[in-house]
Parts: C-alpha cells; sequence; structure tokens
C-alpha cells in the first residue's frame, strides 16, 4: 500500500494512500472534532465542525473526508479554525432546544460534547427555532426533529448501510428536515425498524423509547453478549439499569454484524420482563393438557422429575433439546439423555429446518455447515439465493448481499415468491414449489453443455463425477422447463452468470431444506458449487443460512440422535468408548428417534415420557393436532421453558428457565463461530439457567460429571470430547468468537472450509432424480401453501409475540394470496378466510399481494391464533427425516361474517 | 434526409442546402422565444393570415427564430434580406409591414427603434447600438436560423466542426486546442476548460459520461436558456466533440423543466441529429459512440452545483457532496465525468473551426473570447448581448444597455448572481474579466448583471439575494442552511429598523465563517452580496441601524407618507386612490395620512398631480403632526390664480 507524508501542526505525518486528513490526524493523536462524521458510516461533511487549514487551499476543508496528501501542509488549531469551528456551534445552538437536563443523550451527547469543549455556551444568534412537535408514531423510538442537527447520519446508515431508503433529508434551507417520504410516518414508508438511525444519531434527536427516563448514559452498564434470535449471531450489548435491560446496542467492532441489528436484535427484548415469565416450578394439577398448574418450590420439582424419568425405561424416553438455548445447555441435555437416560432418543428442532443439510452436505463435502463466512457474501461476484427470504430470515446477512450487488456482483434469486430481495437481482427464477432440483440440475446441465465447468477442479478434487453427469441426461430443458415453469433462456442466463461470475456463492435456507426431497435438494447445491470450482476459495461455497439463534450449536454438540458432539457416530465403537471413558458409563450404539418420530412414537405410546426443552412442537410440528395429540399421549412431560408455551401447557412439571440475558454460556452461529452470552441481569424470579436445571435433575439420578458451577467447565469438557471446538475456551472467547474447525488452543478458527482439501477427502458428486412433492394441489384442494418467515417474528412467537412493538408491526397471521386467485375466490385483502388442509383448518386473515404468485399461498406460523401448522404436511424426507414444511395442498375460503 | 454515412456524404448535404438559399427573398425574423410572452404568436399569425390573404405566403418566409436578444422591445423581428428592424410590434402593425415594407420597400418609422441618446430612429438591427457593441460568436445563430429546423444550422456551418474534429484531429490534438483557447467555464467558476477535458480523458475507467449543465438557476440570467432555445445544436456539438476527445459514450443534457421550449427544441435537436446520424452509433462512419439524453431538472437551484446535479441524475436528491473526488475522476454513477456549461459547449464549434488563436485573440490575459450577459434590472435595454470579455462595465451598461431608465442616476451593478456581488459607480471603468471582477467582490458568474439605480437600497438587494440564497439552500451544511439564514434575519431587522449597534460586524463574521467554511459553491458565495454592498454601502446600512432612516426610500419600515398641508389642494385625488381609506379629509379639507392605517404602498405619492406635489416620503425624520383643528378648512382661491 502506497503511503503518502503530509505535515500536520508542523508534525510530519506518514498514512496510507486514501487516507482522510481527519485520520492522519488521529493517527498522530491529534483529534478533530466532527459531528457527522462516524468511522463506520461514509462522510458527508455536513456539519463543517471537523475543517482545518490546507495550505493552498482557498477556503477552510472537511477533513473527515479530504484527503491527505504527499506534502500537504495542514493546521487544525489556528484561530481561523477555531473561529469556524465556534460558528458552526453556535449556528446549531441557534435552533437547538436548552433542555440538556431532561435529554436521553446528555453525558452522550455530541454537540453537548463540543459546546463544552470549544466554549460555546450559548449562541449570538437570536432568530426562529424550530418547534415541531414529538413524533412517537414509531413503536420503538421517538423521533424528535427539534434536536436533530441535519448530520445526516441517519440517513446515511438508512440508505447506505441498512439500505432501506425510507428517509432522506426533505424541504430546502432552513426548513429542511430527516424525513420519510411526503413526510408521512415511518410506518407508511420502506423502514425495517432496524433502528441503525438511533444507534448512530449524536444527538438526543432519536431515542429509543424503552429507554426514555429510565436512566441517564452514564448510569447504564453495557454487557456484550450475542443476539437470541436467528443464526447470524450478532453482537449486541444490553445496557442495564437497576436489573432491567433499557436499550440495545450493538458495537460497530463487532465481527459478524459490525454494528448492524435488525428490528428484533434492536429492540426485541421486551419479553425479557415480561409479567408471563415462569418464575416457580409448576406442577400439573387438573387434567392432562387442561393447563392448570400450582407452584412449586425447585426440591419439590426437581425430586419429582428425577424420580419419574427413572420409572421408564431407555425406549420409552426420549429428550428434546434446543436450538434456543446454549452451546453448554445442549451438552449437558444431550449427556443427561445419553448418560443417565440412557438412550440417544435426542433430537431438537433442526430436524424441522436444517437436518437435510447436515445429511446432505455431510455426504458431499464431508461437513455439515456453512462452507464460508458471512462477511465473505459481500465481496462475491455472483450470489445465487434459492430458497432463502434473506432480508426476513437474516436481515444481516441480506445486507451482505445488497452490499455485494452495490460493489457490482449479479443476484440470482430462485423463489417462487417475489420476496423483497428480488428487487435487488439481476435474475430471478421464479420456479413452482418444490421443483428445485430439476431448476439445479437445468442449471447445471447448461453449464456442462456449454463447457463453462472447471474440469480441473472437477478431475483433482471431486470423485464420482461420471454417474453424475449422466444422472443430469434425464434434464434437457423441454423437461425442465416443464418441471420448473422458469422459461429455459432464463435458466441458461441464471447458469451462465454463476459459471462465469467468480467467485460464485450459494445461499440457501428452508425453501431448500422442508421438502420431502430436501437432501437431494441440498446435494444438488453442492454439486453444482463443486461443478465450477466454487469451493474451498473465499467468497465461494455453499452456505445454508441457519434458522435459529444455536441450531448450529444444537447439532454440534450432539442434540442429534445418531452422533455424540462434533459429528461424532454413536455407532462408531472407538467413538462410544471414548465417551464411555469421559463419561464414566456405558453407553447406547444405536441411534436414537429423530424428533420426527419421537412424537409418532409418542403417539403409539412407545415414548412414555419426554423431556423437553425450550421447544414448541405443539405449534411447530407440522401437521399440529396430530403432535399435539402425541403429548398430550405421554405419561410424563416435562418442559422447561421460560413462558408457559403451547406446548407447556401439556405438561406435568413445567420448570422455570432463564432467559439468554440471564445467564452465561455460548451460541454458535451460521457461519460456525463460536461467541459468548454472557449474563447481564439476574434471574427472573425463581427461574434458573437450563444448564444448572439439567444437571440439577441429572444428580438427582444418581449420576456423576453433572457438578459443574459455570458454563466455562462445561465448555472445557466440550472442548476435550468434541475436536472441532478442542481450541475453545471461554478465555480465549474473551476476545471474541472463534469459528470452528479449531481444534487445538493456539487454532485460529476456519472461516472457509475445504481448503485444498474436502472434509471427506474428495468432494463427492452424487446422481439426483427428480422427485415431485408428496402433496400436490388436486380439486379439492386446489392452491399450493407454503409456509415463511416473518421479519418481526421469530419462531412460534413465544418470545417475539410479547414485545408490543412488534405486534404492532405485525400483530397477525396474513395469508398472502395472489390477486387472481382472491378474484377467483371471492376474496378482498383484510378479509378474514378459513385456511383447510387435508390435516386441520384454520382462520387467519387475507394479503391480496402479487408476491404471492398464482396458485401459491403463504403463511408465517408465528402466530398461535392461526396455527398454520395445522395445515401443513408430515410428509417426510426418508433421508434426513425433516417434514416437508413447504408445499401442501389447502383450500381457502371466505370466513363467513368474521373481519 | 437520411442518415449521413460519412463526412463527405455531410458536405453534399450542406452544399445542397445551401444552393437551395435565395438570398434575394423576403424574410421576416421573428423571435419566437423570450418573445412569446409579448405576444410573438399572434405577430407570427397576423404575418401568415395576411400574406396567405395577399398570396404572398409562397414569396415572403416567416421564420420563427431564437432571441434577439434585445428583450426590452419584444416583440421585434427583422425584415432580410435589408435587415429592417421592427420592435415592439403589435398585430395591426403587420398589414402596414407587408403592404408599405415588403411590397414596397417602404420603411414605417413609428415601428423603428429610437436610439434614446439620440433621439434618432434606426432603422437596420446591426446599427442599433444595442447590438453594434456586441460580437456574437456564440450567440451567432440565435435569432438567425429557426432553431427546430437542422437544414438551417448545417447550412450555417453546423457540425462542420464535428466533422473537422472527427476526420482530422486526434482526441489530445482537440483538447490541446480547447486548452490553447484558453476557453474558460461558463457556468460560474471558470475552470479551464481544456485542462478539465484533459483529466476526464486521462481518468481510469472505460465508461466515461458527458454532461451538460443547463440548470441555469440565477435570479435574472437567461443566457443558457438562449442558446437552448435559439440554438440546441450548437450545444450537442460542442458535447459530441467533447464527448470524442474525452472518449465518453454516454451523456445528460440537464435542464430545468421550467424551459419548456428548451426542452422542446433540445428534444427535437436530439431526434435531428440521430436521424442524421450524427448522434448514437458509428456516428458520419467514424465508429465513434455517442448517446445522450434529456434530463428534466425539477427547479432547485442548487442542483446547478455539478456534484448536486449528478446526484439529481442518478435519481437522488439533488444535493452537494464533498469534493474530491471531482466528477472528473468520480462523477455520474462513480465514472469519470466532465460536467460543462450550456455556453462552454457552445463555444466549442467555433474553436475548432477557427483555431485556438483565433479565439484567444479576443479577450485578456485571463480570460478569452466572449460572454454572454443577461442585463435586467434598471437598465434601459434589458435583454442579451455577447461582448469580449475585458470590455470595460460602462460600456456595457450605459453603451449596450442604453443606460439607467427615465434620467435615474446609476448606483450599481450586481454581477454574477446571488454568488456574485455588487459593483458600485466608483469601479465603472474595470473590464468585465475574472480576476478583475474577483478584486473586488464580485464575479463573473453565469452573467447575470442587475442594474440599480438611487431608488435600489442595498440592504434590502443583499436580503433579497439572501432570502433567495437561503430557501435554495440544500441544507445540508450547517453554515448554508444555518448561517444564511441568520444573516437574512439580521438583514431583515435591520430594513425593518431593528437593527442594532454591532449588527454590521456580526454579519461580516457570520458572512466571512460561512464563505470560509460551507461546503459548495452556493454557500461559499452566498455571502457575497452582503459583503460587497456592506463594503461599498456600509454608510447605507449605518443610516438603517443608526438613524432608521432609508437614504433609498424603499424600506417600507422606515418610510412615511406625508402631506404637506401648504401644499395640499384638498382634490381628493390621493384619499381615492388610497387602497386602505387612510387618507382623512374632504372636499377642501386638507388631507392628512393616519400614519396607523397607511401601508406604505406609494399611491399618494404618485397620484398627487405634480403641480402640488404635496406628498413626501420621509425616512429617518418624524412625521410632523397634522394641522392643529380649525386651520383644516383650505381658503378658496379663485381658477384663475391656479
Amino acid at each position: 500500500m502506497n503511503e503518502v507524508t503530509l505535515s500536520i501542526n508542523s508534525q510530519e505525518v506518514k498514512i496510507r494512500e486514501g487516507a482522510t486528513i481527519l485520520e492522519a490526524a488521529k493517527s498522530i493523536g491529534i483529534e478533530i472534532p466532527h459531528l457527522c462524521y462516524r468511522e463506520d458510516l461514509p462522510p458527508t461533511s455536513a456539519c463543517r465542525l471537523c475543517v482545518v487549514e490546507v495550505e493552498g487551499a482557498r477556503n477552510l476543508v472537511a477533513s473527515c473526508s479530504y484527503p491527505a496528501a504527499n506534502n500537504m501542509v495542514v493546521r487544525t488549531n489556528t484561530e481561523r479554525v477555531t473561529k469556524a469551528r465556534r460558528l458552526v456551534l453556535e449556528l446549531l445552538l441557534s435552533d437547538h432546544p436548552y433542555d440538556c437536563m431532561t435529554c436521553e443523550r446528555s453525558g452522550a451527547c455530541d454537540l453537548e460534547k463540543y459546546a463544552y469543549e470549544l466554549g460555546v455556551p450559548t449562541t449570538r444568534f437570536q432568530g426562529e427555532q424550530h418547534a415541531y412537535p414529538l413524533d412517537e408514531t414509531h413503536p420503538f423510538f421517538v423521533r424528535d426533529y427539534n434536536k436533530c442537527i441535519l448530520c445526516e447520519r441517519c440517513v446515511t446508515a438508512c440508505n447506505e448501510v441498512q439500505f432501506a431508503e425510507a428517509i432522506n433529508l426533505a424541504h430546502r434551507g432552513f426548513d429542511t428536515k430527516v424525513s420519510a417520504p411526503f413526510d408521512r410516518s415511518l410506518l407508511d414508508s420502506t423502514c425495517i425498524s432496524c433502528g441503525q438511525c438511533v444507534a448512530v444519531c449524536p444527538t438526543g434527536a432519536l431515542t429509543e423509547k424503552t429507554r426514555r427516563f429510565q436512566g441517564r448514559e452514564w448510569e447504564l452498564k453495557k454487557v456484550l453478549t450475542t443476539c437470541p434470535f436467528c443464526g447470524v449471531g450478532c453482537n449486541i450489548e444490553l445496557n442495564i439499569k437497576n436489573n432491567r435491560i433499557v436499550r440495545v446496542t450493538s458495537p460497530p467492532n463487532s465481527p459478524v454484524n459490525q454494528g448492524r441489528l435488525c428490528v428484533k436484535g434492536k429492540f426485541g427484548f421486551e419479553y425479557v420482563h415480561s409479567p408471563e415469565r415462569l418464575t416457580k416450578p409448576l406442577i400439573r394439577v387438573g387434567k392432562k393438557g387442561e393447563g392448570k398448574f400450582r407452584e412449586a418450590s425447585w426440591e419439590e420439582a426437581l425430586d419429582l422429575v428425577a424420580s419419574n424419568l427413572a420409572n421408564y425405561t431407555e425406549n420409552e424416553t426420549a429428550v428434546i433439546s434446543s436450538a434456543k438455548c446454549t452451546n453448554e445447555d445442549n451438552y449437558v441435555i444431550q449427556k443427561l439423555a445419553r448418560a443417565v437416560l440412557g438412550t440417544n432418543n435426542v433430537d431438537h428442532c433442526a430436524r424441522l429446518c436444517h437436518a437435510p443439510t447436515v445429511a446432505g452436505l455431510v455426504q458431499s463435502f464431508g461437513s455439515g455447515a456453512m462452507t464460508n463466512s458471512i462477511g465473505e457474501v459481500a465481496n462475491a461476484s455472483c450470489i445465487l439465493a434459492i430458497g432463502t427470504n434473506t432480508t426476513a430470515a437474516h436481515p444481516v446477512i441480506a445486507l451482505e448481499i445488497k452490499k455485494a450487488v452495490r460493489k457490482g456482483a449479479k443476484l440470482i434469486v430462485a423463489n417462487p415468491r417475489e420476496i423483497e430481495l428480488v428487487s435487488d437481482a439481476s435474475l430471478w427464477l421464479q420456479h413452482k414449489p418444490g421443483s428445485d432440483v430439476a431448476l439445479l440440475m437445468g442449471m447445471m446441465r447448461v453449464i456442462v453443455d456449454e463447457g463453462l465447468l472447471d474440469s480441473s477442479f472437477i478431475a483433482e478434487r471431486c470423485e464420482n463425477f461420471d454417474d453424475f453427469n449422466k444422472s443430469l441426461n434425464k434434464f434437457n430443458m423441454d423437461f425442465v422447463e416443464q418441471i420448473t415453469g422458469v422459461p429455459r433462456e432464463k435458466l441458461a442466463e441464471a447458469a451462465r452468470i454463476y459459471a462465469t461470475n467468480r467467485p460464485s456463492t450459494i445461499l440457501y435456507a428452508m425453501g431448500i431444506t422442508q421438502h420431502s426431497h430436501g437432501t437431494d435438494n441440498v446435494i444438488a447445491t453442492a454439486n453444482l458449487a463443486m461443478l465450477t470450482g466454487n469451493m474451498g476459495k473465499p467468497s465461494t461455497g455453499v452456505n445454508p443460512l441457519r434458522g435459529q439463534n444455536n441450531v448450529q450449536g444444537a447439532c454440534d454438540l450432539g442434540a442429534l440422535p445418531n452422533v455424540y458432539p462434533g459429528y461424532q457416530a454413536v455407532s462408531n465403537p472407538a467413538i462410544q468408548e471414548k465417551f464411555e471413558n469421559a463419561w464414566e458409563c456405558s453407553l447406547s450404539p444405536s441411534p436414537g428417534l429423530t424428533l420426527t418420530e419421537m412424537l409418532d412414537a409418542a403417539h403409539q405410546k412407545q415414548i412414555k415420557a419426554i423431556y423437553l426443552v425450550g421447544e414448541n412442537p405443539a405449534l411447530s410440528e407440522p401437521w399440529a393436532l396430530h403432535a399435539q395429540e402425541s403429548l398430550r399421549r405421554l405419561e410424563f412431560l416435562v418442559v422447561q421453558d421460560i413462558f408457559l408455551s403451547e406446548t407447556a401447557q401439556l405438561a406435568d412439571v413445567v420448570l422455570p428457565a432463564t432467559s439468554f440475558a440471564e445467564k452465561d454460556g455460548t451460541f454458535t452461529n451460521t457461519e460456525r463461530r463460536v461467541q459468548r452470552v454472557r449474563k447481564a441481569i439476574e434471574p427472573i424470579g425463581d427461574s434458573r439457567p437450563d444448564w444448572w436445571i439439567t444437571c440439577q435433575i441429572a444428580q438427582r439420578m444418581q449420576s456423576r460429571g453433572f457438578d459443574f458451577t459455570h458454563p466455562s467447565q462445561i465448555m472445557d469438557e466440550i472442548a476435550s470430547l468434541t475436536p472441532a471446538y478442542g481450541g475453545i475456551s471461554y478465555e480465549r472467547l474473551e476476545s471474541g468468537g472463534l469459528q470452528w474447525p479449531c481444534p487445538t488452543m493456539d487454532h485460529p478458527g476456519t472461516s472457509v472450509l475445504h481448503v485444498g482439501i474436502f472434509t471427506r477427502g474428495k468432494g463427492h458428486f452424487i446422481p439426483l432424480e427428480y422427485k415431485p412433492p408428496m402433496e400436490l394441489p388436486d380439486k379439492n384442494y386446489p392452491l399450493v401453501l407454503t409456509t415463511e418467515r416473518s421479519l418481526y417474528h421469530f419462531h412460534t412467537g413465544t418470545m417475539t409475540r410479547r414485545v408490543n412493538g412488534l405486534n404492532t408491526l405485525k400483530g397477525k397471521e396474513l395469508v398472502e394470496i395472489n390477486p387472481q386467485d382472491a378474484s377467483t375466490l371471492g376474496i378482498a385483502d383484510g378479509d378474514m378466510i378459513k385456511v383447510a388442509s387435508r390435516r386441520g383448518e384454520v382462520l387467519a386473515t387475507a394479503k391480496v399481494t402479487n408476491v404471492s404468485p398464482v396458485g401459491v399461498v403463504a403463511m408465517d406460523f408465528h402466530f398461535a391464533e392461526s396455527p398454520t401448522n395445522v395445515l401443513t404436511s408430515p410428509a417426510l424426507d426418508p433421508v434426513s427425516k425433516i417434514p416437508e414444511l413447504k408445499v401442501c395442498a389447502v383450500r381457502i375460503s371466505p370466513a363467513n361474517g368474521k373481519k | 434526409m437520411g442518415k449521413l454515412r460519412n463526412a463527405k456524404e455531410l458536405q453534399d448535404l450542406r452544399n445542397k442546402l445551401l444552393a437551395e438559399v435565395d438570398t434575394n427573398r423576403t424574410c421576416v425574423r421573428i423571435c419566437m422565444t423570450g418573445c412569446r410572452a409579448h405576444g410573438a404568436e399572434q405577430i407570427r399569425d397576423a404575418f401568415n393570415e395576411e400574406l396567405k390573404k395577399q398570396g404572398l405566403d409562397k414569396k415572403v418566409e416567416i421564420r420563427e427564430t431564437g432571441c434577439h436578444g434585445f428583450c426590452a422591445r419584444a416583440p421585434v423581428i427583422v425584415i432580410d434580406p435589408q435587415g429592417i428592424f421592427y420592435q415592439q410590434l403589435t398585430p395591426e402593425d403587420i398589414p402596414d409591414i407587408i403592404s408599405q415594407t415588403i411590397e414596397n420597400g417602404e420603411v414605417i418609422e413609428r415601428l423603428l427603434y429610437l436610439e434614446p441618446q439620440t433621439g434618432q430612429r434606426i432603422t437596420c438591427e446591426r446599427d442599433v447600438a444595442f447590438y453594434s457593441g456586441q460580437q456574437k460568436n456564440v450567440l451567432h445563430n440565435c435569432g438567425i436560423i429557426d432553431p427546430t429546423n437542422v437544414s438551417h444550422y448545417i447550412a450555417r456551418g453546423g457540425y462542420s466542426a464535428l466533422e473537422k474534429a472527427l476526420f482530422s484531429m486526434g482526441p489530445e490534438t482537440i483538447i490541446n486546442e480547447v486548452t490553447e483557447s484558453g476557453l474558460r467555464g461558463r457556468g460560474g467558476a471558470g475552470f479551464p476548460t481544456g485542462r478539465k477535458w484533459g483529466f476526464v480523458r486521462s481518468a481510469a475507467g472505460d465508461t466515461k459520461y458527458i454532461v451538460c449543465n443547463g440548470d441555469e438557476g440565477d435570479p435574472g440570467a437567461f443566457m443558457d436558456r438562449a442558446v437552448l432555445e435559439g440554438d440546441p445544436h450548437s450545444v450537442l456539438e460542442g458535447m459530441l466533440i467533447a464527448a470524442y476527445a474525452m472518449g465518453a459514450g454516454e451523456g445528460y443534457i440537464y435542464v430545468r423543466a421550467e424551459y419548456p421550449i428548451a426542452v422542446e427544441h433540445l428534444k427535437l435537436a436530439l431526434t435531428q441529429a440521430k436521424e442524421l446520424g450524427l448522434l448514437g452509433q458509428n456516428i458520419l462512419g467514424s465508429g465513434f459512440n455517442l448517446e445522450l439524453k434529456i434530463k428534466e431538472g425539477a427547479g432547485a437551484f442548487v442542483c446547478g452545483e455539478e456534484t448536486a446535479l449528478l446526484a439529481s441524475i442518478e435519481g437522488r436528491r439533488g444535493m452537494p457532496r464533498p469534493r474530491p473526488p471531482f466528477p472528473a475522476q468520480s462523477g455520474l454513477w462513480g465514472k469519470p465525468t466532465n460536467i460543462n456549461n450550456v455556453e462552454t459547449y457552445a463555444n466549442i464549434a467555433s474553436i475548432i473551426i477557427n483555431g485556438a488563436d483565433w479565439f484567444a485573440g479576443m479577450g485578456t490575459e485571463q480570460g478569452k473570447g466572449t460572454k454572454i450577459f443577461s442585463l435586467a434590472g434598471k437598465i434601459n435595454n434589458t435583454g442579451l448581448v455577447e461582448v469580449p470579455i475585458g470590455i470595460p462595465i460602462k460600456e456595457v451598461v450605459f453603451n449596450i444597455g442604453g443606460g439607467v431608465p427615465e434620467g435615474g442616476k446609476f448606483k450599481a451593478v450586481q454581477m454574477g448572481g446571488p454568488s456574485g456581488g455588487c459593483v458600485p459607480e466608483q469601479y465603472l471603468d474595470l473590464p468585465v474579466d475574472y480576476g478583475s471582477l474577483e478584486a473586488i467582490g464580485a464575479i463573473m458568474g453565469s452573467g447575470g448583471m442587475v442594474v440599480m439605480d438611487e431608488a435600489t437600497c442595498m440592504v434590502d438587494v443583499a436580503r433579497y439575494f439572501l432570502a433567495f440564497t437561503q430557501t435554495e439552500s440544500c441544507g445540508k451544511c450547517t453554515p448554508c442552511r444555518l448561517g444564511t439564514k441568520r444573516m437574512l434575519e439580521i438583514l431583515t431587522r435591520i430594513t425593518e429598523g431593528k437593527g442594532s449597534e454591532g449588527d454590521i460586524e456580526l454579519l461580516i463574521e457570520l458572512a466571512e465563517g460561512v464563505k470560509d467554511s460551507a461546503l459548495c459553491g452556493l454557500g461559499q458565495t452566498a455571502p457575497n452580496p452582503v459583503l460587497t454592498t456592506i463594503k461599498y454601502f456600509r454608510d447605507e446600512y449605518e443610516e438603517h441601524i443608526k438613524n432608521h432612516r432609508c437614504p433609498a426610500g424603499t424600506c417600507k419600515a422606515l418610510i412615511s407618507y406625508y402631506i404637506e398641508p401648504e401644499k395640499c389642494q384638498a382634490c381628493m385625488i390621493c384619499a381615492r386612490e388610497c387602497p386602505v381609506d387612510a387618507i382623512t379629509g374632504g372636499k377642501g379639507v386638507i388631507h392628512v395620512i393616519d400614519q396607523t392605517k397607511c401601508s406604505k404602498c406609494g399611491n399618494c405619492l404618485e397620484v398627487c398631480p405634480e403641480r402640488f406635489g404635496a406628498v413626501t416620503k420621509l425616512s429617518g425624520v418624524p412625521v410632523p403632526a397634522p394641522v392643529p383643528p380649525g386651520t383644516e378648512v383650505i381658503r378658496k382661491r379663485s381658477k384663475a390664480s391656479e
């Protein structure tokens, strides 16, 4: 990198070419005051507080954007400079309220800081001042334009960091203000409520509602931890006063999200303090499923659980762990299942989201996780986003996609629905739900036919190409076009874009996995990446975007029926021996039941007792009525949760757990990054951390090896038994997360997998065939229902539905239906409708929109009032046992009289 | 006319068009742009109708041209081949013109221009002092050709510069020629055009853009408008040559939507040029491609600033961004971009045809060529003039501009619009040039010249310009958004008689601070009218502040109208004309203005018969008390004594 040498206040400074004067000054300890500039935002040079004198320049220049140059002579402290800066402050103060004594920003306000530092207590300019009314229309923050200094930080953050383009400056001259389009409410704009504007505001113009009058800046204790929503793993700081979270911030240097958050991460914490939190252990008093309980002491509840669980054989018990819980929680839970209950019947909700990823990518590559890292997405030249509504489900990863697009990358979106990301796409492949294999094989056929494949990569690094190649024969363009509904020219264009714009990366989520052929879908993406050599290099790969905050970790830590922590097979005798030695017990070599199988077994009364942590299968399982009945048929159900969920209401004993804010631990995000969760507040009521509760049960069942007093000890045990986690310790995690594989204490972690060699040795091409979805529309059920995620809610809504603002932003299930279908059915936007499948029916509100193609309707599953999974199909992928949540047949009719 | 496939076909077309010209045929050139506001369309219709009636419509050409420049005398026509100049016409004049002038060659005295200095009627346009003092280079087609007819442009030598540039000069040679000519940007900043082109040419990247800034926004400035309306192909030709020289393949013409005729003519010109193969792909068979689009601006003054203009083209809010990087390095969509003003591009063809030396032969050391100025304000010959750079201000204002009307006394001329400054009488001999104007606090700017006479209050002038820049500030940077607002408030207070000691110093401090620290040219120059008026007319400020007197008598808060009892003849005229019924008194009773009711419209002063002269305007002195009771009745005088 080239350097330039300049002089600042007669000191010589050397700095990289392209650096600004402000940066150069900072590098030698000269602080230049600034209001609009922020290191993490592109400069606007609007405030003019950072002006400096440059010899030869006619006017003062803004040091925040003016590049340092060779032989430049800069002065930052002359009378001319000081005069100009003081004038800027005086002018700002001339239109600014002096209510610092009640302003939330006092003590952290940049205007206040510089007024103090430059000694500008007041202004000489007596003139008009704005008196805008306080704008409280947004559920999460207040806008006080009177305190706005028009630095444009919020505008830049909104437009160039979050790409939401919801606000900009409006009007001119003195009346200029930050505004949503046409000066209407933010709720009428493209605002995604991410709060980035609030985060960057230097004054009290933007304030979180939750923090108003709840503590001055200097009174807030900030605890760095990891967001409890979605698998992105954003770093957040809980701002605490009086054992309450009053707001969430995020450090700009956070490795995954660089200070960016989505609405849930920034504002979705109110549930922690919800009055509905479970604060005492509960024991059922009424009939099963009636939801009547009495409070009990921990002693009584734990004794009851331990003694009851002891009554069942290993084949009669099962454990359901949680992707919302920490790695340490998951580790002790699966250890309890295996070492105490003697069963491998342990699983968790990954079965419903990324089981095919684990099954498929292990076959192809040897490792079932994101091959690359989130930060690499922005540097890709081509992104194929298939079956991922990234802006809704992984908002911060969507920002990396948008960043790449703005840097010139080609984005191919493959999705039956016109999701938000389509507006950024070079090409949108609107294929029919369930036709992904045909689509991807069709693309590969074009790549092979047009010679766009990476032959040397295939030859050197892969195997079984010829068999695979033969399987392409069936996928001629007539066939592919007919199955997918995508015109062949578009498909060919997609193939060419993907194959020729290197590096190309594939991102997918549940649009790929939640099918009765989900594993085939995953394998198809793996084949495509290998075919073009887009593997083992930065910004390439196959990248499953994991759903819940710690679904990666729950899998990693063995909350799966067939593997111990670190994907070590239970059927491998050497592995079994290792764990038997470590845990000082004998272990079962036979893989256990999957989540879906457990519930079926419960239905058949083969499984009689379940210990369930932090899950809500009563709402999240497909064919929910069947799942609920299965749970009812259990003899003994223990539910450990933070709320009395729909599932907990069916329990015999309910154990109150702490939320993420009340415990220590780690989460592993979708890019395999193990990050700390830190206790920020004391447990609410009598709630206890999950790991503690599980250990108490185990200890009451006379088991050794559960006498942990802190999660760090659990991590040490994990590290000793899990090669991929071998180098991970709390001590190391203090200075930031580590991406597995991280086998030793001096290993820096791994951002790109399969570099040079695949985990399994050679990349394995697997031939594929097209298989249609199990349940296709017919005369009685003429529409396809596909399930979706909302930006504003998470999973079954146990947490997010207890955040008022999120309910304001989305408060009910909306069935998205194409105007053509709506008109055929006599349904108008906002009508209450009945959606029925072969398994049940639900009532919900219709949203008539072109986002849904003709013949396809979409629903979230966040709303207990409209339990979507009553409708969904239990058809399973034979390999991974994931149900086909993305396709089932439904019928829609107006719900008469109900609006 | 089909696509011209090579240079020869263009030459052939030009020769053919020239051969068709009948120099003896009568041609009536009517300004159909600026003069439209004064009824030019009715004049044209009257001509067409009358000629048809008399069966002369085939013999006489009625040509709708661009601006002739002499807006004060609108609507104007010139009858060729004689060059007879008629002005301030009405449709009723047309039959006379046809029967007397066109049919019989007789000149109609009453329609000729009366030279106020000499009192002579002038027959030919070229002999009118307004025209004879000018040197029309950029405007050489304006008022001559029909701007909607590309044949006219080609017949006058149009596109021969493009031909020369494409086939006899390389890009480097073109840039050298423009550099050597000394042409500086005509938009205001005066940056050397050739150097800018050189930057863009040498900037890295294959995609480059060329942009024409037609966002003329200075109050009272309309030179770009005249060129776009009257000779749009000259701008296209300049852009074509520039694009070829810099390697740009795409461009935009940014023009105000408030210039509908300019937009219409430009669109037509683009279509014509495309049809002729002078624009688009493989221009004249040279392999050079250029696509041009028109972007209509929505009327924000700040969009004349180049980075704001680029933001506007990109579909963003028109707001300036910090420079560097300059557009030449990173402009439209981050690509190297050349932005020149309309008048700059319109200079190019003549430089290419006549050579750098020819161009550099006009003007001064610092400023070569000619410059168009728009004359407005208290001046007889309002209009557009093109003069060599370096001509004394006096020459423009008095000889070409005809001086101040109605015997008023010249006070100052505001040069360069809201970014410029006021030039007082003592500098009338100063040459109009970049450096000389800047030295006294004014600028050449885009060429606005607003003349002020003794009845103009200089504090009010400063206030007016600040009100303009304040409302047109994009609001982005603090000094401009709030600094201009506070300056405006202080100025307003002063004109309202509420100024206080120290206001002038505070104004100067503010003005200098804003000038030194604002983000873009708008803010950096907005204080100029304040600083120059304080510099040259500080006494006027002081009078307002200390004595509550407006020397020009225009600041309403500081003036009072008073009826001198001894002069009042109680004629009731002023009382009848008073719109707010502030004047009491009746027939034979001395009139008195109720100062609490008076709205200071000045009607009374205007209507009081000159022979009475009873109404006076007071400023800085208290209004005398009304006549004591009992003395209001006027002693009757005999009619003879009147």
